[in-house]
């Protein structure tokens, strides 16, 4: 590791998106066979940077970046992901981009396989060529012998374990000639551990070839184990640069988490009494198959009458949750609401037992974009509950007096701003989109409501109606609700208690006034950082 | 890695093949036809069909599903055909002229069509289903009104009494009819040879005017083996068995065994003496020279001997569907090829791979559609008359429905699978009605009975594989969590 010179320096790195901020000004040094960990947490800029740095279209669609990008001293423009893979920059995705019918020789040479003319070729160009097997798969042997994993070069990257694929994507780099700079986005999200550790070996040997590499991870202790330095990022800002043998584990989770003075729910007297043997909901041994988001044997108890949140960083697991209550994706275990235990397996069986649910996935599963507003928010009640339903012997019909009424009531008791209930909810912004949802919610009169990431993309203003509305509810109907939130800052600001999910299950429960670092702790995956609430 | 498959789950992957088969066999036997009659007009068939069945496989490779649009290279041929039998070029000749015409026309179609499928990635069968229907209507309208209505065509024999629009039927028989099938194999030899020297000399010049190295003693044994095989054509015998114009099948399979043997002992020779490969597998090569053997010996079989010298086979056409298998696992070989597997498998991992994702699926699609007009061209030569407004229609149904009795899927489909799937596909085709007749007096139910389980099939595999696509996210993500426990 040469210390003097830098393979890398981004300089007062600035981004927008249609007049929003992303990226404030951010500094990133990388010296040469350094591995680098650039920290933060979800939305904090990592890979708006990076799409920077390779060049990708969606930044350049976009107006472009401020700021200045060096390799090895030289003063670059990268404009296209070409121009990056010229500079030998490369990436390692977190999703596998490998085709799995193919050999892990013609994986590694994809797009860049070695040919040599034919008559035809002559005729018709290059794409003619014969390809040369042989030549592959000498090349594709000594990237693999480079990184250490014994795999047959002829196999069939499908039946390969998940680890094997990671080390495959890094051999298709490394066998890329120049390359001398590897960006490692998450790689060890999706393996075991003990592959994890073989991964970290195999980057060592890497950095030792003079190779640096930009390691993107949530997990700390890896960090700690491999790292050499880190830049820490918090909301598009640069936060700090630290060599890792001047820091320690808890310094950087305080720094990634940080505390945002940011007041979002104004106080309201609380005469609430909350009793740990009053359980609303109960959650034990719990499992979702949400493809991205599993639950895997995941313990909770929910007190009636509390706001309760769940945090963590996406792909953990905390979506999945009230997805799997609700009957979206397959579940097991034994979840039990008020007393009654669901049967996870029955589609409609949560909503029949009072709970209600507001999706993460507002445009998909949360509103039918087309219909009215009033039909989105009586649509879930007359299905469930067969209100606004007149009975004429066998054949039920819609009662438009009480569903319209209704309707208005609700517009106006959320302040929806629209030009009428008769108007599509695809025609609202977010914010209002999201009071819809919550307005069909209500209309179930529920006892127990799942709120799913709840101000995720509205503004702030409607951020602060929407969590003022969870608050009110709750004080003065006495609903026990459940947020969902990446945004700890919102989490922390409505909730009586947070629970933090790693890795499918909880990591510990917290109290909206811990530390940071505990927070940055627990989601960084080390137990015992905080106390039970 | 790959674990033995039991019989169970491979009667399960080839129950369609296997139901064919047996439908095959028991129609035969109920037909009450010889089974040299069924095997004289299989061989029939299968000259006609495989063409425009392997112009199907290069779209399954780069994952655009079955194309149904090779109706639209169908069309390009009867337009090229209509305008040369128009101009009365007969004879090989006209077949020549033909294929000159049509095949810019279905580049130029081939590309379009593969325009627009980029444009609807993942729905190109129904696209191209519709598509057929789309282009049928302009196809009408150019036979119909233009041609005679538009461009004076002066044509008592082609066109209608008006003067406007193109007869029902066109007959080939002073024409282009049996032109392809009755080539004998010695001129096919002699223009190869000439074709040889020419392409070796113009490449060694190539080469020096490059400034290239040129490998002299390729070049030689190249031009000697030419004259040599060019040379034997003249021994009396030799010439006289090659200027037949159609083959005896015994003389064909007696061929094939011969070359099956040597290739494979060359093989053998290969592998062990020159290579020197550790670990090459002799038992597979000793396999398939014990199969030629036996076939060779059955030939002896009364039985066999009275079938194989009743048929004749059309050779060139049969040398065309063979190049046409060659090149398609040639083109496998090849960095298009390798694109074109990699695009078909993942298009989002290819693009990133640097592959131009939209560029390698419209030289797909031109691929299929040049390949499928000179497909409609063997058929309509052999046929010998067509149907103006109908030949075309049912090409994709009926060449697809071959493809998949073979056992080909949505995604995979190889040269084998086409080829037994235009022999069970049309013994069906064959028998059915015959054995309809005998069965149940009425040779319609046979024929309803066809149509029916020819359809079914399509629509089976298009079943098939819209269920694996909803039954796969959960599995996958089912696999990766068992992986991690």
């Amino acid at each position: 590791m040469d210390s003097t010179r830098y393979v890398l320096r981004m300089k007062n790195i600035t981004k927008e998106y249609s007049g929003n901020q992303v990226l404030k000004g951010i500094d990133l040094e990388v010296h040469p066979g350094e591995i680098h960990a650039l920290m933060g947490e979800n939305g904090a800029g990592k890979s708006t940077l990076m799409n920077i740095l390779f060049g990708m279209p969606v930044i350049h669609s976009t107006g472009g970046f401020g700021g200045t990008v060096e390799i090895d001293g030289q003063s670059v423009t990268i404009d296209t992901p070409q121009k990056a893979l010229e500079l030998g920059i490369g990436m390692v995705h977190q999703e596998f981009m490998l085709i799995p019918g193919f050999t892990v020789t013609e994986n590694i040479k994809l797009g860049r396989e070695i040919s040599h003319p034919n008559a035809l070729s002559r005729v018709f160009g290059k794409s003619m060529e014969t390809l040369d097997m042989e030549a592959m798969t000498r090349d594709a042997r000594k990237a693999l012998d480079t990184i250490g994993l014994q795999v047959e070069d002829y196999v069939r990257v499908a039946g390969l374990p998940v680890g094997y694929m990671q080390f495959i994507e890094i051999a298709r780099e490394i066998d890329k000639t120049g390359i001398r700079l590897l960006v490692f986005d998450e790689p060890t999200a999706v393996l075991t551990e003990s592959e994890a550790d073989r991964l970290l070996e195999a980057m060592r040997v890497i950095a030792s070839q003079d190779i640096a590499i930009i390691f993107i991870t949530h997990r700390l202790d890896e960090v700690m184990a491999v790292a050499d330095s880190t830049t820490v990022l918090r909301d598009g800002e640069f936060v700090a640069y630290r060599a890792i043998r001047d820091t320690s584990a808890a310094e950087i989770a305080e720094l990634m988490v940080g505390r945002r003075v940011e007041k979002l729910v104004d106080e309201r007297e609380d005469h609430r009494q909350l009793r740990d043997d009053d359980i609303a909901v109960q959650i034990r041994n719990y499992t979702v198959d949400m493809p991205g988001e599993l639950v895997k044997g995941l313990d909770l108890d929910i007190r009636r009458g509390e706001i309760f949140g769940i945090g963590g960083l996406a792909g953990q697991g905390k979506l999945g949750i009230p997805n799997g209550i609700m009957g979206l994706y397959e579940a097991t275990g034994d979840v039990t609401i008020l007393g009654k235990k669901l049967d996870l397996h029955k589609l409609g069986e949560a909503l029949r037992n009072d709970v209600a649910f507001v999706s993460e996935d507002r445009r998909g599963v949360g509103l039918l974009l087309e219909e009215s507003i009033e039909q989105n928010i009586i649509f879930s009640a007359m299905q469930v509950k067969n209100k606004f339903l007149r009975t004429f012997g066998w054949i039920r019909l819609l009662d438009s007096a009480a569903a319209h009424a209704h309707a208005r009531e609700m517009v106006q008791q959320l302040d929806i701003r629209c030009t009428g209930i008769s108007q599509p909810a695809g025609r609202l912004s977010g914010g209002n989109q999201q009071k819809v949802c919550l307005a069909r919610a209500l209309t179930l009169d529920p006892k127990v409501l799942f709120v799913s990431e709840p101000t995720r993309g509205i503004d702030i203003g409607a951020k602060k109606l929407v969590l003022e509305l969870l608050s009110k509810l709750n004080r003065e109907q006495g609903m026990t609700i459940i947020v969902v939130s990446s945004e700890l800052v919102e989490l922390r600001s409505v909730c009586d208690r947070i629970a933090i999910v790693t890795d499918g299950r909880v990591s510990s429960i917290l109290k909206p006034d811990d530390s940071d670092a505990d927070f940055g702790l627990a989601m960084s995956g080390k137990k015992g950082g905080g106390k039970r609430g | 890695m790959t674990k033995k498959k039991t019989i169970g789950e491979w009667l399960f992957e080839n129950k369609v093949m296997l139901i064919f088969a047996f439908l095959s066999i028991g129609g035969t036997m109920a037909s009450g036809q010889s089974v040299a009659f069924v095997v004289n007009e299989l061989m029939t068939r299968i000259a006609r069909n495989a063409f425009t069945i392997l112009s199907l496989l290069i779209p399954v490779l780069a994952g655009m599903g079955l194309n149904f649009g090779i109706v639209i290279g169908a069309i390009a041929t009867q337009i090229a055909l209509f305008l040369t039998t128009h101009w009365r070029i007969a004879g090989i000749t006209g077949i020549l002229a033909t294929a000159a015409l049509a095949t810019p026309l279905a580049v130029f179609f081939g590309f379009l069509v593969g325009k627009l499928f980029n444009k609807m990635k993942g729905n190109e069968m129904i696209g191209g289903l519709v598509l057929g229907y789309f282009a049928d209507g302009l196809y009408q309208l150019l036979f119909l009104f233009i041609f005679g209505g538009v461009i004076a065509i002066n044509d008592p024999k082609l066109m209608i009494a008006t003067g406007i629009g193109v007869k029902n039927t066109i007959d080939l028989t002073e024409t282009t009819k049996y032109a392809l099938d009755t080539v004998p194999l010695l001129s096919v030899i002699e223009i190869a040879f000439y074709v040889v020297i020419a392409a070796t000399i113009l490449s060694a010049l190539f080469k020096l005017a490059q400034k290239q190295t040129v490998d002299w003693k390729r070049t030689g044994g190249i031009l000697i083996g030419a004259v040599v095989v060019y040379a034997l054509t003249f021994i009396p015998a030799v010439e006289r068995f090659l200027a037949q114009d159609r083959m005896l099948l015994l003389n064909a399979v007696e061929i094939a065994c011969a070359a099956t043997v040597l290739w494979q002992l060359w093989k053998i020779v290969y592998a062990k003496s020159i290579r020197k490969q550790a670990g090459f597998d002799v038992k597979r090569p000793l396999v398939y020279i014990a199969l030629a053997v036996l076939v060779y010996a059955s030939t002896y079989l009364q039985a066999v001997y009275d079938v194989l010298v009743y048929t004749r086979l059309p050779m060139t056409t049969y040398l065309c569907i063979l190049a046409l298998c060659c090149m398609n696992s040639a083109l496998l070989k090849t960095r298009l090829g390798q694109n074109m597997r990699a695009v078909g498998q993942s298009r989002a991992v290819a693009n990133a791979a640097g592959i131009n994702v939209d560029r390698t699926r419209i030289i797909a699609m031109i691929f299929s559609t040049v390949l499928a007009s000179w497909g409609q061209l063997i058929y309509l030569q052999n046929i010998g008359t067509f149907s103006t407004y109908g030949a075309h229609t049912q090409v994709g149904q009926y060449a697809i429905a071959s493809l998949l009795v073979g056992g080909a899927s949505v995604q995979k489909a190889t040269n084998k699978q086409a080829i037994l799937g235009v022999i069970l596909f049309h013994t069906l085709f064959i028998v059915a009605p015959l054995a309809g007749k005998e069965l149940l007096g009425n040779a319609m139910i046979g024929e309803y009975f066809r149509v029916f389980v020819s359809f079914g099939v399509i629509a089976l595999a298009l079943a098939m594989h819209a269920w694996k696509k909803v039954a796969k996210p959960a599995l996958a993500s089912g696999e990766k969590d068992a992986k991690k426990a």
